[in-house]
């Protein structure tokens, strides 16, 4: 099957720096992919380049078949920035009613949505006194209000508690069954086996792409954390 | 563009504001209080006050809506979420013309009351007092996109808050309320021919003169056409992708 998200040479330069040196990548539709790699690997900006939000410098990133950013992209990416990017002077209620206006879809959806992130009873509150993990929560549900195609998640999961995250974990894949194609970012190597696929990115490039398994089995590694302090030191034998 | 994504940026900027209902009561109470003390200031000479009253009734909407919106759409910037809604199918336009439905509305209100406490209790007299508030809501609107464009050239709150007396003050300065523009030297004068403030003072202080001829068409003319431009140069800055 084709992929969902094709990436060629891509190149991006940000403050002067090169940040993403011709990453090519590629991801599968239906499944969660994780975007594993040190905190300044390029993570976000990845990210930011497959939903049309960063200036990139060459190479080419294609969503569904169609240029990253396209218009008629919009209403079938969904994305969470890192920081969460909701209104804290509004109520959960409000945030959601706003964004639920923006992707034209009803009430109904955002008690379901709310539900899905462990919201269900917090309407009433301001985000701004929700504790760090709901209000990141809140910002995830804003982004998988329209049922997206493709979900880009910008570390979903950092500062939540084990069974919170273990309950998100369960729910990205029940969209990747349902047909979305999940992409999240971590830098906690433990998040790792919880992916159907991972893209190990250091320094602005591609360190390895394979189901877990696959790079356990090509460093012997036991786990996945020893398997990517393994593929560094191979990568840096090579230069 | 979309009514109801415009309704809903017009409805979650009234209902952000209606959670800081400090704000509200400072945006509603000051030009009030403003206006009382220039009346007491004058206490002594009633025309300059008729004269004055009118002009400043038509002028807080712009001051007060250039703060407002500069710093909201900065907290847009910095806190993530303009770049979420613009990766959402929102047009830039449905924002730009959200915030200027929510803004005049707030203008409205503040226009409304200033003009209550100005005609009913400080004896300000005026024949126009429908128009007054009406310009009041243009002006406001204005400030909105002034402010919406200067946002877009803050990196922090701290510059957000000099833009005012770095684009407001000056405009106040020259657009003929403290000296008739054609007492200006001709360097000033032209460059007051420039700022979008000269008209719209312009035009409040004829129909505080009962001069509504073509000059006052033109005014009202500039602020509106100075609007729309402000309001496309805005535009251009709210980028989808930024580096």
């Amino acid at each position: 099957m084709d992929a969902t998200i094709a990436i060629r040479g891509l190149t991006v330069v940000r403050g002067g720096r090169e940040v993403l040196h011709g990453v090519d990548l590629e991801i599968a539709p239906g499944r969660v992919t994780g975007l594993l790699g040190p905190s300044g690997s390029g993570k976000t900006t990845l990210m930011r380049s497959i939903v049309g939000a960063q200036v990139v410098a060459g190479g080419s990133v294609e969503v569904l078949g169609l240029p990253a950013g396209s218009p008629a992209l919009r209403a079938r990416v969904g994305y969470q920035t890192q920081a969460p990017s909701v209104y804290v002077d509004l109520t959960v209620a409000e945030n959601l009613a706003c964004f639920a206006a923006i992707v034209d879809v009803g009430r109904a959806r955002v008690e379901q949505t709310l539900a899905t992130v462990g919201l269900a009873g917090h309407e009433r509150r301001l985000a701004g006194t929700l504790s760090g993990g709901e209000l990141a929560r809140l910002s995830l549900a804003a982004a998988l209000l329209n049922g997206p195609d493709v979900l880009v998640l910008d570390e979903p999961t950092v500062g939540l508690d084990p069974v919170l995250r273990r309950s998100l974990w369960q729910t990205f894949h029940a969209l990747a069954d349902a047909g979305t194609t999940v992409l999240v970012s971590s830098h906690v190597m433990d998040e790792a086996e919880r992916c159907d696929d991972l893209l190990l990115l250091r320094e602005g490039r591609v360190l390895a792409a394979g189901t877990p398994d696959e790079l356990r089995a090509g460093t012997r590694a036991a786990n996945l954390g020893a398997a990517f302090l393994a593929l560094v030191d191979k990568a840096e034998e090579r230069s | 563009m979309s009514p109801s994504r415009t309704g809903a940026t017009a409805l979650r900027v009234l209902r952000q504001l209606r959670h800081d209902p400090r704000t509200v009561v400072l945006l509603l109470a000051v030009p009030c209080v403003l206006q009382v003390l220039v009346h007491e200031l004058f206490r002594d000479r009633p025309q300059v006050f008729q004269s004055l009253g009118v002009p400043l009734l038509g002028l807080f909407p712009f001051v007060a809506m250039f703060i407002v919106t500069s710093i909201t759409m900065l907290r847009e910037r910095v806190s993530g979420t303009l770049e979420r809604l613009l990766t959402t199918p929102i047009a830039r336009s449905d924002l730009l013309v959200g915030y200027g439905v929510a803004f005049a509305v707030v203008a409205a209100a503040q226009a409304t009351l200033v003009s209550l406490v100005s005609f009913g209790l400080l004896g300000l007299e005026s024949d126009y007092r429908v128009a007054v508030v009406a310009l009041a809501i243009a002006n406001a609107v204005l400030g909105m996109s002034l402010g919406l464009f200067a946002s877009a050239f803050a990196r922090t709150e701290f510059q957000a808050v000099q833009f005012m007396p770095a684009f407001v003050l000056p405009q106040i300065l020259l657009c003929g309320l403290l000296v008739p523009r054609d007492e200006m030297a001709g360097w000033l004068q032209a460059l007051s021919a420039l700022l979008p403030l000269t008209y719209a003072y312009d035009a409040l202080a004829r129909l505080a003169s009962d001069d509504l001829g073509a000059r006052f068409r033109l005014d009202v003319a500039v602020v509106l056409g100075a609007t729309v431009l402000a309001l496309v140069l805005g535009a251009a800055t709210l980028r989808r992708r930024t580096p």
